[in-house]
């Protein structure tokens, strides 16, 4: 089922600029406020997602774990 | 100021097995006239069962204590004859609001599902729910019913046996030796019962205090329900306001686990709380103030042969949720009809294995929420508070975060999925009604369905034929013929069937559904009978 895969090849609309979205959107922020805005921004992504099992595919990809099952 | 819980409701009184030569061997004797033992006498005895209370003390609870009770447990009461009472003194909310740090983040009314006889939830302080289920008790021995509270008999020894159990009693005059074939023990977390025979109690998920006030206002606060994470008056903690009936509030402040408790309850140290809480021109009066403690934890068995625990005494739980008097009631609802087929001789004594196995999954369940309600409440990490902190900032708002907003989730009924006692699914019907489910409600005309499924096996036909009465292995199930018709609103099919045109259910004593499909099949509901208890 496709759809419950996690894309983990290039998929990002103009992929720098995006970087630098990302990067300008911490600029000046202290270490807390970076947090907060991160896990913000987590959980903004993960309701546009989802769905649970491919959020425990990103879980385990930003885990940096190998293989398929996230377990 | 309310005094409800000042006077004897069931003062000591002498009692003739005090003077017997012999101990007297009662049929079932309950320990703990608190919600839970109360409740598991009024059903037995409600089936014509002797059945002896004992309790330590002679009153209702001190202080509100346990104070939100849902919907299942007002249906199970409706079953013991004392449902109308408690939802007419209750306390109905809808709107609640949550906070934090200083602010209002949102407000949500839960707009309850139309179609129940009950309420989602009501508050009603303990001492009065204790105090109907006593009336009840009254009300079935003015009826001849073989029930009797015994106050001031404190259990201080217990000899389990195959067939019985022997209990040493104290009581004002003295001790005396007592015997049961079953006995009950709802004696609460502290179970002595538990104590006594020196059984387990794992798990200490997790410890917490809370200071518990009761607290007459002046003020017009709205019924509501308003809780705060991480409130300047309440650093780093929770803090709960609730209505109660008589225009008690109850708040409940949360305090960490490494505090001294005798210095939090005092006045001087209280009322300043309390006051920067309800803002500094509020008057108020403190009814009872209260530290509670509470571990997250369960007996890894909760029947030990004739010896057999409910509530409290069985598993702990958060507050959150409300999950701790009503998951209660839910066990004496899973055990009575069980013990009573047993007591009779129509079930094996195995029956009783399935009520531990049914609510072990309801406490792991409550443990389970209320673990992760107190998770979100409490972070345990640095991590753990950013991410709570994002979800309470982002639901002021997207409402999208809002769900993941964590102050208790609400008692509801656990589903016995997996139970050997259920029949396999065979009906393509809502997820819902599922065997091991409890029956939803649904108005029938002028009355509930719930009502009409009482407390005995049911075969529940809509649109569909079936004999008016089975009898199995001496268990006599009587039809209750319904059709889609009989319901204007619809919620009996949406419940019920969904997309099919009939179906049929049998539905244990408890309202629990054990079997269900299309049509009536005589050999599969012969079956499905002699499994619901425990032949097969």
């Amino acid at each position: 089922m496709i759809e419950e895969d996690l894309i983990l090849t290039a998929n990002l609309e103009q992929a720098d600029d995006f970087y630098a979205d990302l990067l300008a959107a911490h600029e000046n922020l202290s270490k807390d406020e970076s947090d907060a805005l991160n896990a913000r921004l987590v959980l903004v992504l993960a309701n546009h997602i989802g769905k649970r099992a491919i959020l425990k595919q990103a879980l385990a990809a930003a885990a940096l774990k190998t293989g398929e099952d996230s377990a | 100021m309310n005094k409800i819980f000042e006077v004897p409701l069931y003062p000591y009184a002498r009692h003739a097995d005090q003077d017997a030569p012999a101990p007297v061997r009662r049929k079932v004797v309950v320990i703990g006239a608190g919600p839970i033992g109360l409740a598991a006498a009024i059903d037995l005895a409600q089936q014509g069962t002797e059945v002896v209370i004992l309790d330590d003390n002679d009153k209702v609870s001190f202080g509100s204590r346990a104070i939100c009770f849902a919907k299942r447990p007002l249906e199970i009461l409706d079953r013991l004859g004392c449902g109308q009472p408690m939802v007419d003194k209750g306390v109905q909310w809808n709107v609640g609001k949550v906070f934090f740090d200083d602010r209002q983040v949102y407000e949500f009314n839960l707009l309850p599902e139309e179609g129940h006889k009950r309420p989602a939830f009501i508050n009603l302080q303990q001492y009065y729910f204790e105090e109907y289920l006593v009336n009840r008790v009254r009300e079935l021995q003015e009826q001849g019913a073989p029930i009797e509270i015994r106050g001031r008999n404190k259990v201080s020894a217990i000899g389990t046996h195959p067939h019985h159990v022997t209990l040493e009693v104290d009581t004002p005059e003295g001790p005396y030796n007592l015997e049961a074939e079953w006995l009950i023990a709802c004696d609460g977390a502290g179970s002595p019962t538990r104590q006594m025979l020196g059984l387990d109690f794992v798990g200490r998920v997790f410890e917490d205090n809370f200071l518990i006030a009761d607290v007459i206002m002046e003020a017009d606060f709205p019924t509501e329900r308003w809780f705060w994470f991480d409130p300047p008056f309440n650093k780093g903690q929770s803090a709960l306001l609730h209505k109660q009936p008589d225009g008690v509030w109850r708040i409940d402040l949360q305090l960490g686990w490494d505090i001294d408790k005798e210095r939090e309850k005092r006045p001087e140290n209280v009322i300043p709380r309390l006051q920067a809480m309800l803002g500094e021109d509020v008057k108020f009066e403190l009814e009872w103030v209260s530290i509670y403690t509470f571990q997250c934890r369960r007996m890894e068995q909760f029947r030990h042969g004739r010896v057999l625990f409910a509530g409290d005494a069985a598993h702990q739980v958060s507050p959150f949720g409300a999950r701790g008097a009503n998951s209660g009631l839910q066990d004496t609802d899973n055990l009575c009809w069980k013990l009573q087929l047993v007591m009779d001789g129509k079930a094996p004594e195995s029956l009783l294995d399935s009520y531990d196995i049914e609510r072990i999954h309801g406490a792991d369940e409550n443990i389970l929420n209320s673990s992760r309600s107190t998770d979100f409440i409490t972070p345990k990490s640095e991590m753990s508070r950013v991410l709570r902190d994002a979800v309470l900032d982002l639901s002021e708002q997207y409402e999208f975060a809002r769900p993941l907003v964590n102050s208790g989730r609400l008692s509801v009924p656990c589903t016995y999925d997996g139970s050997p006692l259920n029949s396999a699914d065979a009906l393509d019907g809502p997820e819902r009604t599922r065997p091991g489910s409890s029956c939803p409600d649904a108005p029938l005309g002028d009355g509930f369905l719930l009502d009409k499924l009482g407390d005995k096996f049911v075969l529940l036909t809509i649109d569909a034929d079936a004999p008016d009465v089975i009898e199995e292995e001496g268990i006599e199930v009587t039809r209750l013929a319904l059709s889609i018709k009989d319901d204007k609103t619809l919620a009996l099919q949406e419940r019920y069937l969904g997309k099919l045109e009939s179906g049929v259910y049998l539905i244990r004593p408890d309202q629990h559904v054990a079997a269900r499909r299309p049509s009536y099949d005589d050999n599969q509901f012969r079956h499905a009978i002699r499994r619901a208890i425990g032949k097969e």
